[in-house]
């Protein structure tokens, strides 16, 4: 069908990276690795019901090394997605469309999500006593 | 020459007027997980290092339980509604979309469910 050759928009190969368009895409990568990090949520639950020695495995998984650089992964992604989706949020109500004000708060989401990420881990290791 | 009339032709190609109410549940479930993911990730931050009694217990107490459900019902709605848009604007081949749109919605209600009855089983003990 002819409709298959039209042109898409938008053609990121010409197009400069900016700091909105990059925010932007990320939002999307952030979306899929969350979505892919409910399956490790859904282990973690089934475990707990499922017994002692299955909730010790998850346990030992979220551990680990690996464990732990996903979970800090999907904590940035969680924040991040959180932060610029309140900012589309605002969009969807015709709020902050203005250039600048997408910049500013383009910004504020990044700023937001790295302090956001830290806090949470200092926590968590604050209330296993880890200070 | 065809005999099929321009409307003919369109029919079935335009919109089906479902657009808004995914445009929307995408949103009412984003402006639900605000506060319901803000309270899971504070509650587990204090939980991190609990054996897994005091977990379960946790999970058990009956406004835990209600919040968790809601939580997960509301991650896999926002999830496979999201993942749908993912697919459609990438995935241009009309059978690996359908499929893959497929796939992902069946999984989403299959981790859904596992994540709601391991709550139950949990707070029913």
């Amino acid at each position: 069908m002819a409709s298959q050759n039209r042109p898409l928009s938008p053609h990121l190969q010409v197009y400069k990276p900016q700091l909105t368009s990059v925010l932007s895409i990320t939002h999307r990568a952030t979306g899929i690795a969350l979505a892919a990090g409910t399956l490790l949520l859904v282990c973690w639950l089934l475990a707990a019901a499922t017994g002692e020695s299955a909730f010790a495995d998850v346990q030992a998984f979220n551990a680990s090394w690996i464990g732990k650089l996903l979970l800090f992964g999907w904590s940035y992604a969680l924040f991040y997605h959180m932060c610029n989706g309140i900012r589309h949020l605002f969009w969807d109500a015709g709020k902050g469309l203005e250039l600048e004000t997408a910049y500013m708060t383009g910004r504020l989401v990044v700023a937001a999500s790295i302090v956001l990420t830290v806090g949470v881990w200092v926590w968590a290791y604050a209330s296993m006593g880890a200070f | 020459m065809s005999l099929r009339s321009p409307l003919g032709k369109v029919r079935g190609l335009g919109s089906a007027k479902e657009g808004v109410a995914h445009w929307w549940a995408q949103r009412m479930t984003a402006v639900a997980l605000v506060p319901l993911l803000i309270w899971f990730v504070a509650s587990i931050c204090v939980m991190t290092g609990a054996d897994y009694d005091a977990f379960r217990d946790w999970i058990a107490t009956p406004l835990v339980s209600v919040l968790l459900v809601l939580l997960a019902i509301a991650v896999f709605h926002h999830a496979q509604l999201g993942l749908q848009v993912v697919i459609e604007d990438y995935v241009h081949a009309e059978w690996l979309k359908i499929a893959s749109i497929a796939l992902v919605k069946f999984a989403a209600i299959g981790l859904a469910v596992a994540t709601v009855f391991s709550i139950v089983k949990i707070a029913l003990g």
